[in-house]
């Protein structure tokens, strides 16, 4: 039976985990400062579960020790065999095991409230600590439910096309509002003994369905903002349980990875210029570019061969690479910097372009390319370069589209008017890889660069165009 | 301690993460979600907590289910960041071409 903070220096202790957890996010200003703060990160909570385990009369060391195990040997051996390119499902995958977590401590902390040290004199939990309950197990389930859904969308095993349910708002918002009418009705009840009262597990319940239904009608190019919004969520549910617990190290770490999803979202969201309402309202890619669908047709445009795009690059001063989800589900990093690097030998100028949106979480292209090598010297963000592309003589576009779709710029009627694209129009010669002048981005809108002059268009496999640019490069 | 100095302590680490995350390098966007979700995995202190009571066996059988889920987090996304940022280590100039192939 622990009283909070008995010993000044068990404070003092979460409070340095939770500084080493600040030291951790900082370290990423820089690659170069980078593994440094992930040591520190280390340290941090190895330093908050030492203190824990040190300050607490333990019933069942034992099993703790073997759970832990169980945990390294499942995680180390994920984080050891997990391809670059399925980095966004893993952390959908983590999301979801915080969310479970939380939801289990919350739980716990229910049933066995004198263990958590948040009973009064006559036995019940504290009005306080059963909304901090409440909210720590609904946000710890809406993440866990809604983790899972992004991981099945990301990983394939469900289809990435928004769910669209009729009255899906009213379901969702009276739900919230269902679980925070329940959570006050349970802080106003007189009685509240541990592990009793319908209210816990309504709201848990609810909490669980409403994560589900939030994400379906998400379809798969909004994705991005749903990892970092789940990321965020996951933090909110660990500073709710260290609200409970009165743990400094608990409640920084929340609000750093709270504050940290929710900024990430709304870059995201910035960078396709929806709000983030809109974005979590759902059903984005579902109602198709209505206009352009007609026009597409019999629109005149050039195929362009490996052998083209090897005799034009290896001529030209400067080359910008932009690649998109396209290069990560191909796998085409490796072989797209082996072209980079045999263009750089002719003396070409090779960059790479990144856009915010690329890929189907924050920063996934920069993580491929890292993976292949290419310097992070060479890898630009979007406002950075875009001044470059009219003095750029080839713009090599892999796996990107909407991206570099001008109709972004001037079609005031499409989808994705208002974000921010390269300019690629600009480049003297544009090649588009893709697999098939079929299909169109995931916002469902043409591409006024598929048509223009200096555009040749590269159809097949991303992966297997490069390598016959390589081939042609070599001779 | 009471509710207002956790509040603050609360609000003050919101504006902390907010100013500590703006300068995190766009680059770095996919280990920063890797390494954040490895340090909310400091809910295991929760979960560590509930498995030690001797209160009730369903408390302590959840709280080792979340050491367990928990530590998964917290090995598998530290290992992640740290062999992600490993790819971010700066390339030897000329040796960097064709070695790996």
């Amino acid at each position: 039976m622990s009283e909070h903070a008995v010993n000044p220096w068990v404070a003092i202790a979460y409070l340095v985990a939770g500084i080493f957890f600040i030291l951790a996010l900082r370290g990423l200003s820089h690659p170069t400062a980078s593994r440094r703060g992930n040591r520190f990160g280390m340290a941090g909570m190895l330093i908050a579960v030492v203190t824990t385990l040190v300050t607490h009369v333990i019933a069942s060391l034992p099993e703790m020790l073997i759970a832990i195990a169980l945990g390294a040997v499942i995680g180390l051996t994920t984080a050891r065999k997990i391809a670059m390119t399925a980095m966004p499902q893993l952390v959908a995958a983590f999301h979801s095991l915080v969310g479970l977590a939380a939801v289990l401590v919350a739980t716990a902390a229910f049933l066995d409230p004198g263990g958590f040290g948040i009973v009064d004199a006559a036995g019940n939990i504290l009005a306080v600590s059963r909304v901090e309950l409440m909210l720590g197990a609904a946000i710890g389930a809406i993440t866990f439910s809604g983790s899972v859904i992004a991981f099945a969308k990301l990983n394939g095993n469900m289809s990435g096309a928004p769910i669209l349910l009729p009255g899906r708002h009213v379901i969702n918002l009276g739900t919230i509002v269902a679980i925070l009418g329940i959570t006050a009705f349970y802080a106003a009840v007189p009685q509240a003994a541990a592990g009793e009262g319908w209210m816990f597990w309504t709201a848990l319940a609810l909490a669980f369905a409403v994560g589900f239904l939030l994400i379906i009608p998400i379809g798969g190019a909004d994705m991005p903002v749903v990892v970092s919004m789940l990321n965020s969520y996951s933090g909110w549910a660990a500073a709710a349980m260290g609200f409970t617990l009165h743990n400094t190290a608990m409640i920084i770490t929340g609000a750093l990875v709270g504050a940290s999803g929710a900024i990430l979202s709304y870059i995201m969201c910035r960078a396709m210029n929806r709000s983030f309402i809109s974005v979590i309202a759902g059903g984005f890619g579902a109602e198709s570019g209505s206009g352009a669908e007609g026009e597409r047709i019999d629109r005149p445009w050039k195929r362009g061969s490996a052998e083209d795009a090897a005799w034009i690059m290896k001529e030209a001063q400067q080359v910008i690479i932009i690649p998109g989800y396209g290069m990560a589900v191909a796998q085409a990093q490796h072989v797209l910097r082996e072209m980079g690097d045999l263009l750089k030998a002719q003396g070409v100028t090779v960059k790479y372009a990144i856009h915010p949106v690329a890929g189907r979480m924050p920063g996934h292209m920069n993580v491929l390319l890292a993976e292949a090598n290419v310097p992070y010297d060479d890898v630009f963000e979007l406002e950075d370069i875009n001044g470059e592309f009219a003095q750029t003589d080839v713009a090599f576009i892999i796996g990107a589209n909407d991206v570099v779709n001008p109709a972004a710029k001037t079609d005031r009627s499409s989808p994705i008017y208002g974000m921010p694209v390269f300019d690629v129009e600009k480049a003297k010669a544009i090649f588009f890889i893709k697999r098939s002048m079929s299909g169109v981005g995931y916002a469902g809108v043409d591409n006024e660069v598929f048509y223009m002059d200096q555009t040749m268009m590269l159809l097949a496999d991303a992966k297997k165009m490069v390598e016959d640019v390589v081939k042609a490069l070599q001779h | 301690m009471d509710f207002v100095s956790i509040l603050s302590i609360f609000v003050l680490a919101c504006f902390v993460g907010y100013y500590v995350v703006w300068s995190v390098t766009p680059a770095l966007h996919t280990p920063l979600m890797a390494v954040t979700n490895a340090i909310s995995s400091v809910i295991i202190v929760g979960a560590l907590i509930a498995a030690a009571s001797s209160g009730t066996p369903a408390a302590k059988w959840l709280g080792l289910a979340g050491i367990a889920l928990a530590s998964i987090n917290i090995f598998g996304g530290f290992a992640v960041t740290a062999r992600m940022l490993t790819m971010f280590r700066k390339k030897d100039k000329p040796a960097g071409k064709g070695e790996t192939r």
